[in-house]
């Protein structure tokens, strides 16, 4: 029952929409490809989805950087505590917005979700940071953006939605509000709690702006940084129009590549496991807002 | 179990705030540590402005040390650069609004004409990777497909092109940024679209079936209507942050060759206040891209309630 046109949209539908996903797929292909081939064969832009002069040189000598040890150690060393103060900062304030008996709860939910609209600005939020001492420390990088409103906020949801009668039967077991949150509420919580720590996670492993401004220390670099350093660096080089420097910029564009992999690469691992979550996760801070 | 939170609510009634505080103490004090980090690293830069109005010294007072009134904002006004700035930040706005926001509710659309889940599933997976990609991976990606032995160049030079080197000329940096914008947000931006669809009675399309309504005037008459709410939801917060149009991804992938056309207002304030340590004037022209943000926002709020019913508050 269907006319020729839709037949026709069908058709065009489908390819476009594989269109669309090899175009979205395609520049991370190209840089795993980049990242097993020879320079040589880089430098003629004959790589393209797959590697040409397939070779594990490229990782041998980033791997043996101590640099890139040391940095990539910092970025997990950042994300574990970024995630672990941002989940119990968040889950202190959202449990007990999800409560409605409590006072005043209208008034603090928009004193936290002013924040989304309205921010001091890069240069007082700088002041701030240094004038605390926080530069060149842990500090300045998982303290000023622990909280992020929007995950607070499908947290916030998420509690609202376990039904009252299992707190109150528990308040006449005599448990008190931090029994019933720690024995009720966290355990059943489990896969918001796995969602925000997700979000969390990833938000932290890709963060590089913090660290850039506030760290002079390369000892103290997360990797992000130490690949925006070659990123930047290789393309100050191209600029300059250093025709005699070719060579080792296109050297730098394969262990630009390899640096690349490496850096998605934990996310690349648990992409398959955390996809679900995630988008779960936004439905329902969304839907029900 | 009624009866007691029903004496439980009388109890709240009688008491003032005061009791309501005793009673709860437990919840908030667990709010207090999150209150306290808030008043210090959100409303704390806040008041922290203050210095766009007072002069700043670098290890000097926090808030800076003598009153200056409104010196920095004529500043800014009697900048050039400013005014440059300005205008890229409204043309890469604009074009993000009528390229990046739409994009996501077709992709969406089209999407939802698939009758084959795990077809569909498969798509809707690959299309969220490049959210989760770091902006600094993503621009070193960009800089490697544009380099001039990169593919897109490979592929110039085969149809008999010129090659380009797109990440040096001005001229080439929106249409660099936009397609990277819409090329890591297409699929994550769907996923709120996608599932407002399924929220769309089914009854409505089998009305529509027999009244004689085809594919499109379905899609225009139920479809449509039933994500109006949904995007307009969405367009308000986009317009709130209009003007912080991806700070950090400028930031990576502009250089001094195309300040011309990718110089935002953010990067501004960052060259100015934090490269060259005018603190204070940075500050100011932070201010106002925030206090026209919140404008923005406010009135796209009030705008959209007046309108169509829907609002974010």
């Amino acid at each position: 029952m269907e006319s020729w046109q839709y037949k026709v949209f069908k058709v065009f539908n489908v390819t476009l929409l594989l269109f669309i996903v090899f175009v979205t797929l395609f520049p991370f292909i190209n840089i795993v490809a980049q990242s097993f081939s020879s320079e040589s064969y880089i430098n003629a832009g004959e790589v393209s989805l797959w590697p040409k002069g397939f070779n594990f040189d490229t990782y041998e000598v980033i791997m043996s950087d101590t640099m890139f040890w040391i940095n990539y150690k910092n970025t997990v060393i950042y994300t574990l505590v970024g995630t672990f103060i941002s989940l119990v900062l968040s889950t202190m304030i959202a449990y007990p917005l999800s409560k409605t008996r409590l006072r005043g709860r209208r008034f603090l939910t928009l004193f936290f979700v002013f924040t989304m609209f309205f921010n001091g600005g890069l240069i007082p939020n700088y002041v701030l940071v240094t004038s605390l001492g926080f530069g060149n420390s842990l500090w300045a990088i998982v303290i000023p953006n622990a909280i992020s409103v929007f995950n607070m906020l499908i947290m916030r949801t998420f509690f609202q939605n376990i039904p009252d009668e299992l707190e109150e039967a528990a308040i006449m077991d005599g448990c008190n509000t931090f029994g019933i949150l720690f024995k009720i509420i966290l355990p059943l919580s489990k896969p918001i709690i796995a969602t925000m720590m997700l979000f969390y996670a990833v938000a932290h492993w890709n963060s590089w702006f913090p660290a850039f401004i506030f760290f002079t220390d390369k000892e103290l670099f997360p990797v992000s940084i130490y690949l925006r350093n070659m990123i930047k660096g290789a393309e100050t080089a191209l600029g300059a129009g250093a025709t005699s420097a070719d060579n080792m910029v296109q050297i730098s564009a394969n262990i630009k590549s390899v640096t690349m992999v490496l850096t998605v690469l934990p996310i690349l691992l648990v992409y398959p496991y955390i996809q679900k979550y995630f988008v779960s996760g936004v439905m329902l801070g969304s839907v029900k807002g | 179990m009624e009866g007691v939170s029903k004496i439980r609510h009388n109890q709240l009634l009688k008491s003032g705030m005061w009791g309501s505080i005793k009673k709860d103490w437990q919840l908030y004090s667990l709010i207090l540590l999150p209150v306290i980090y808030l008043i210090i690293f959100k409303y704390g830069p806040m008041f922290g402005n203050i210095i766009a109005f007072r002069r700043f010294m670098p290890g000097g007072s926090i808030i800076g040390e003598e009153w200056v009134g409104l010196q920095y904002f004529k500043m800014f006004l009697n900048d050039p650069t400013f005014y440059n700035v300005f205008a890229n930040t409204f043309i890469l706005a604009f074009l993000l609004l009528v390229i990046t926001f739409p994009a996501p509710i077709i992709f969406a659309l089209l999407l939802n004409e698939l009758k084959n889940q795990l077809f569909k599933r498969f798509i809707q997976t690959a299309s969220y990777l490049p959210h989760f990609f770091s902006v600094v991976v993503v621009a070193g990606m960009v800089f490697e497909i544009l380099s001039l032995n990169g593919p897109v160049n490979s592929l110039l030079a085969g149809w008999g092109f010129e090659k380009i080197s797109f990440m040096q000329l001005p001229e080439w940096f929106r249409t660099v940024f936009v397609s990277v914008d819409l090329w890591q947000g297409l699929g994550w931006g769907a996923i709120l679209y996608l599932a407002a669809l399924t929220g769309i009675n089914d009854e409505l399309y089998e009305a529509a079936k027999i009244d004689g309504a085809n594919r499109w005037q379905q899609t225009m008459h139920i479809t449509i209507p039933g994500l109006l709410p949904t995007i307009v939801v969405l367009l308000i917060l986009n317009i709130g942050n209009f003007l912080q149009i991806g700070f950090e991804k400028v930031l990576l992938l502009y250089n001094p060759l195309t300040y011309e056309t990718a110089d935002v207002i953010s990067t501004y304030v960052y060259r100015v206040g934090l490269e060259s340590g005018s603190f204070s004037y940075g500050a100011a022209i932070g201010l106002f891209e925030s206090i026209i943000g919140l404008i923005l926002v406010l009135g796209a709020n009030y705008l959209s309630k007046r309108i169509t019913d829907n609002s974010l508050w």
